[in-house]
């Protein structure tokens, strides 16, 4: 074509006018914390594997993985964890938060299904690491330390691993199926697990060793004084699960009271009923929204016909019945008596008012700080004593299995460099992905979806789990409510919004974007319409 | 083929044997007939592969053609006065643009007052418009000047105007001699445009141009305008090979040889001067006229040459410039430059007034016997009476209104015949 | 909705594309072998919506045709921030006139690719918003009632920008603009002005008519590739606001179209043959002010001196929207 000067140009042409010149501000693909992240004690990149869920398919594999590179348990977790992810969970801002916790039991559940294992992909350390108690914290620090290329050898004093998650979780809340092939799974990586093995002078063992890292976790059921007479049938409830996990069925009665308000009291009262009790009621000096048990336990044991008695303390125990005191809370919500008692025919009183840590095997440790019945620890979860770390309960922290996880793999990242002399890679911590970060529009109406529960019958007789899994339609629902707070997950809106065509889509696997510098003139459409907050403007230099 | 047929349906004919492939037109008198003409020939099919767009006006005709001939149609409309003046952003568009579209203008006169007889106001109002300005003589040679003007169109990739006198031409009937379909074949081969819009070669056409480049532009537009002034008589004497007849060509001299004095003129008038200027040699005066086929480009060379043996030259054209003087006259006073002659302006024919043989006898006469004013504006057949009876009432101090139409009150008549 | 929603439990319809979809069920603009008829290098303003605008119905345009489309410009912002010599952001062929006669240029060549015999090339017009309701109006008055195979795209940013933000017939009341100032009583445009074209596009019973906002993208492409599938005369009124002329902030280009129409003030409907057929309702209900607060050119309601009574007359522009094309969410009428 004879194209008449000036008047008449090639297409195209005008990309030689590079515009970023005009920029002021340049905009950046960054990874925020997502609020589940941020609030899970075991660590779990949770928006990571979410993401991957979200593809269904060959994506649960990938996303167990992610889980599996933070914790061993993704069957136990659905099943026990109380997911403060979903309380922090920007979604429930939204409409109600992603059922993270079912989503994790369905992966969980399809390893166990389809048989997926980890390797250790490390050469051998050498390394010799004793690991004491084989409960969740210290089950995690041997898969940690394991797949770090350590030689771990696990020294449990019961018959059985699994800790609390065996003897103090009932199995209507964690079948033992789960909890054995996550814990084989660990040992499959060639930890050395010695069961019945009650370690009682850790001074003499810990030469041997190393590291140390202890885990006993607390076992013994705090007690309280409380005035009874000599019929009185009074137990623990610690021991009462335990004993129960072991073969033996406490006797109790027709008409059981528990005394507590945490989770404790609340597996206590329902296992209570399904042992036959007619009536189980637990005993609280507070009221129901000052109860630290956690609301679904709570709602569960309503559920099956638990039956609740607030504000009152027992002041007294007899053969077949309590007395209480009715008590009020004060203006900084302390319960204060009243000195008004009334009582309560109860055949049995299962105490479930803490649990507290057995330390006799510390003694002689040099170095070793006990506070108010736990160890001391800093940081990196290294006690007094140089090479010995502890964590779990018997550590000053919230007690609960993923806290406990949570310990093991941060007591593993520090125990493996403190073998190896080096300094730990500092866990970076971005900023948090807040809601007002986000673009919520471009997600979909999606409301949540909840587990099924067993039905009222069976779970007033049986010990069948009760909360169910999700199947796979739903579970992959489920993930994909997840918007990704701070992270890209590829919905190609920046490539679609901006006015300079200056995002470049990589067309590839996982590709994702780039901004062409080239022509991005800092205007900020694809910042403020990224749905998930994974792009910032930062000054240019000048 | 010989027949006896109007101007316009003469033009649709000729137009149609020129195959445009769209033709984009709004109706005013008089160029009505030609359009409904060219509509029914599309009807009929006797002008296949046409479309044909009834638009909302001129702009909008012109417009269209833009697009047309853009997108690499043989594109065509026709139009008179106020259309011609409702196309003027659209007609510089065109012609910047470099697109080879080809009009007719029948010509009018400008209002107000409104007029639709015949005057040169509107063409002349857009000499300055890139477009190249051919003028009819005859129906025969406004025939001729279609199927010239639109292979002169395309092998410059310019826009040409066929400028034919309105009523005086478009209506009249005489005898034509129509070309045949092979013929005009064989003449004008089909379109290949210069530039077009193409997916399969896209290209962006009508580029915003700063003060960088804008002159070259408008100077490479002035060079290829020029060079029409080559091609045009190449043009004419292919046409005349192939058709065996004289029509086209930048001018028209008759019995300049040894004329003195040059009558100078555009379109169909030049049948009556021709007259005048016979019946004078007839006399034994020795004048001649020169018929300006091609006003814009200007031929200023030519027309230097064929006035050179000239003392007096008495340009009689159809519109003048309002406040300065005559329009085809500075431009015959710009060719003779530092030639010894004498050049008259004198406007004659406004608004559809009568160029008689004793008029233009009578003027000829007047300048031969010095009695006109070579610096003055000469206005032909003005009713001084009239005139002078208006400023004097000016002068009185009334607030007169409009001259025009207390001249018309004066006159005791009112312009009668179709309106637009 | 009018087009077939995707659900897909995350982001679905809303955004561009999504990893999790089917390359089919993505956006034109999701794909990486997108025209992108207006390329790089253009001198629009930070955050132009109008340049947004043209990618995507342009792009729409030539995946709907398989790349063979002619678009025509009338003069406007557009046209002179793609094309300043010696540089073209066009891709495709694209041919600017005049001001007035964009749809006159385009049907002129609609025709003239009819008489070639090209019927598989289509034409897009296009221009703003005075370019098309007000300069334009009477040539794209024209190419409707002709029916001329062209579907003309009006990017309505509600004013003269080129010129340097003045008033055009597609100005809503009470903005402000360089020629409808903040003085006098009536502060801003006057109420009881203006036009709307899609009503008036209607009334010329044209195949198809439909409105548009660049917030959501999959509408516009659906309408796009649907007012494809006609032939004759088809326009499409896009809403493109403007940072510059609006005085927002350049990063609130489509959050703004997306308050529009979920506010009511810019209807964005669908019309065959002259009547509605599909309406898009809206989606999470906002007042006016949450539209006006980011604009500077609606500063004079709510600084020093609120202008409450104004607002709730904008209220009431948006409310008679919303009833009289029937925008609430199903379920909320």
């Amino acid at each position: 074509m004879d194209k008449p000067f000036a008047i008449t140009l090639d297409v195209g042409s005008s990309r030689a006018n590079k515009t970023g010149s005009w920029r002021t501000e340049r905009a950046v693909y960054t990874n925020r914390m997502p609020p589940c992240n941020d609030a899970c004690p075991a660590g779990e990149n949770i928006q990571a594997w979410l993401y991957e869920a979200e593809a269904g398919g060959a994506g649960y594999e990938q996303g167990w993985r992610r889980i599996m590179e933070d914790n061993p348990f993704p069957a136990v977790m659905g099943r026990v964890c109380y997911h403060p992810c979903e309380t922090a969970c920007n979604r429930a801002q939204l409409d109600e938060a992603v059922g993270i916790n079912s989503v994790e039991r369905f992966v969980g559940d399809e390893a166990i299904r389809q048989g997926w294992t980890v390797s250790v992909d490390v050469p051998p350390t050498g390394k010799r690491v004793l690991v004491v108690g084989a409960g969740p914290s210290g089950l995690s620090a041997a898969y940690h330390l394991a797949r770090r290329g350590h030689t771990v050898t696990i020294k449990e004093a019961g018959p059985m691993a699994g800790g609390m998650m065996r003897f103090g979780i009932p199995r209507y809340r964690l079948s033992r199926d789960v909890l054995d092939a996550e814990v084989q799974r660990i040992l499959d990586l060639g930890v050395t697990l010695e069961l019945d093995a009650k370690v009682t002078d850790l001074e003499a063992l810990r030469h041997e060793h190393d590291a140390v890292f202890l885990a006993v976790g607390a076992q013994l059921g705090r007690r309280a004084y409380i005035p009874a007479g000599s019929a009185a049938h009074v137990l623990d409830a610690v021991s009462m699960l335990r004993d129960l996990e072991a073969g033996e069925k406490p006797l109790l009665g027709r008409r059981v009271a528990v005394y507590g308000g945490g989770n404790t009291a609340m597996d206590a009262a329902r296992t209570a009923r399904r042992l036959g009790a007619a009536e189980a009621i637990v005993v609280y000096r507070r009221t129901q929204d000052r109860m630290p048990a956690h609301e679904s336990e709570l709602r569960e044991a309503e559920d099956e016909g638990v039956l609740f008695k607030w504000l009152s303390t027992i002041t007294q125990v007899d053969s077949g019945r309590l007395t209480i005191e009715r008590m009020e809370l004060d203006e900084a919500g302390f319960p204060r008596p009243t000195g008004e008692l009334e009582e309560l025919d109860a055949d049995s009183l299962v105490l479930a008012l803490g649990q507290e840590t057995d330390l006799a095997l510390l003694d002689g440790v040099p170095g070793l700080v006990v506070e108010d019945g736990v160890v001391a620890v800093a940081s990196d979860m290294m006690t007094g004593c140089p090479g010995v770390f502890a964590g779990g309960d018997m550590v000053p922290q919230e007690r609960s299995v993923t806290v406990a996880v949570g310990h093991g793999k941060r007591a593993a990242r520090h125990i493996d460099a403190w073998l190896s002399g080096a300094a730990p890679e500092p866990a970076v911590r971005p900023a948090l992905a807040t809601f007002d970060t986000l673009n919520t529009w471009y997600y979909s109406d999606a409301p949540r979806a909840h587990r099924p529960l067993l039905d009222r019958a069976r779970r007033e007789s049986t010990f069948d789990e009760v909360v169910l899994g999700h199947d796979e339609g739903t579970a992959l629902l489920e993930a994909r409510r997840c918007m990704s707070c701070g992270n890209c997950f590829e919905c190609d809106n920046c490539y679609g919004v901006c006015p300079d065509n200056a995002v470049i889509k990589l067309d590839q696997p996982n590709g994702k974007y780039l901004i062409d510098l080239d022509y991005c003139k800092g205007c900020g459409i694809c910042v403020a319409e990224c749905p998930s907050g994974a792009i910032q403007m930062f000054p240019e230099q000048v | 083929m010989r027949s006896q047929v109007e101007g316009s349906q003469a033009v649709a004919r000729a137009v149609t044997l020129c195959r445009p492939q769209v033709i984009a037109a709004y109706p005013i008198s008089p160029q009505t007939h030609i359009v409904e003409s060219l509509s029914d020939r599309v009807r009929t099919g006797e002008l296949a592969g046409c479309e044909y767009l009834m638009v909302e006006s001129e702009f909008g005709a012109m417009s269209a053609c833009i697009g047309a001939s853009g997108a690499g149609a043989r594109a065509y409309t026709a139009t008179s006065s106020q259309g011609l003046l409702f196309m003027a952003e659209a007609l510089f568009n065109a012609s910047g643009l470099g697109l080879p579209v080809v009009m007719t203008v029948a010509n009018r006169a400008i209002g107000a007052p409104i007029n639709i007889w015949n005057d040169h106001s509107d063409a002349m109002a857009m000499r300055d418009s890139g477009w190249i300005q051919l003028y009819a003589e005859s129906n025969q040679e406004a025939v001729d000047l279609h199927v010239q003007a639109f292979r002169l169109a395309e092998s410059l990739s310019v826009p040409v105007m066929v400028c034919m006198d309105g009523f005086v031409l478009t209506h009249a009937f005489e005898e034509v001699d129509l070309p045949t379909q092979e013929q005009v074949d064989a003449f004008l081969p089909p379109l290949v445009p210069r530039q077009l819009l193409d997916p399969d070669e896209p290209v962006t056409i009508g580029a915003m141009v700063g003060p960088e480049a804008f002159a070259e532009v408008k100077y490479l537009m002035h060079v290829k305008q020029m060079a029409a002034l080559d091609e045009i008589p190449v043009i004419a004497r292919e046409f005349e090979a192939a058709f065996g007849r004289s029509s086209g060509g930048l001018l028209r001299p008759y019995r300049l040889e040894d004329a003195e004095t040059v009558v100078v003129a555009l379109g169909s008038v030049l049948g009556t001067i021709q007259d005048v200027v016979d019946a004078m040699r007839d006399d034994g005066v020795s004048v001649g006229a020169l018929g300006i086929g091609c006003f814009r480009p200007w031929p200023v060379g030519e027309v230097r040459e064929a006035l050179q043996n000239a003392n007096r030259v008495v340009v009689v054209e159809k519109a003048f410039a309002v406040g300065a003087g005559g329009i085809v006259g500075q431009n015959v006073r710009d060719a003779t430059r530092r030639q010894p002659v004498e050049v008259y302006d004198v406007v004659a024919g406004l608004g559809g007034r009568p160029i008689t043989r004793a008029s233009l006898r009578a003027l000829l006469d007047d300048v031969l016997g010095g009695r006109v004013d070579p610096g003055r504006l000469h206005f032909m057949d003005l009713d001084l009476e009239l005139v002078q009876r208006e400023l004097e009432r000016s002068r009185h101090g009334e607030r007169p209104g409009p001259h025009a139409e207390n001249m018309l009150r004066d006159l005791g008549t009112v312009a009668s015949g179709a309106y637009e | 909705m009018p087009y077939q929603e995707i659900k897909l439990y995350q982001t679905g319809t809303f955004v561009a594309g999504n990893r999790l979809l089917e390359p089919e069920q993505r956006s034109v603009q999701a794909r990486t072998g997108r025209s992108n008829s207006i390329t790089s290098g253009h001198r629009a303003c930070r955050g132009c919506g109008e340049a947004l605008g043209a990618r995507y119905v342009l792009d729409a345009a030539m995946r709907a045709t398989g790349g063979k489309v002619v678009a025509v410009n009338s003069t406007g912002c557009l046209e002179v921030f793609s094309t300043p010599y010696p540089e073209s952001s066009w891709q495709l062929p694209w041919l600017h006139s005049l001001f007035g006669n964009g749809p006159a240029v385009a049907a002129g060549v609609a025709a003239a690719l009819r008489a070639r015999g090209r019927d598989d090339i289509r034409v897009v017009g296009q221009a703003g918003d005075g370019g098309t309701v007000d300069i334009g109006f009477g040539t794209l008055s024209g190419m409707f009632e002709r029916n001329d195979d062209v579907l003309f795209v009006c990017y309505d940013n509600e004013g003269y920008m080129n010129t340097g933000v003045q008033r055009s017939g597609a100005t809503p009341p009470a903005a402000i603009t360089a020629n409808t100032k903040a003085l006098g009583q009536t502060p801003g445009n006057a109420f009881g002005q203006g036009k709307s074209v899609p009503l008036i596009a209607m009334a010329h019973e044209i195949p198809y008519v439909a409105t548009a906002t660049v917030a959501e993208l999959r509408d516009l492409e659906y309408k796009v590739e649907k007012a494809m599938t006609f032939r004759g005369a088809r326009y499409l009124h896009v809403f493109v606001p403007c940072p510059l002329g609006w005085g927002a902030d350049s990063a609130d280009t489509v959050r703004l179209a997306r308050l529009s129409k979920e506010t009511g003030l810019f209807p964005v409907f669908e019309a065959e043959a002259g009547e509605v057929t599909e309406v898009s309702r809206i989606r999470r209900q906002v007042p006016v002010e949450e539209y006006l607060r980011p604009q500077r050119r609606y500063a004079h309601l709510f600084g020093d001196h609120p202008r409450p009574d104004i607002v709730a007359r904008l209220q009431a522009r948006a409310d008679r929207n919303i009833a009289r094309f029937g925008l609430l969410p199903e379920g909320d009428e």
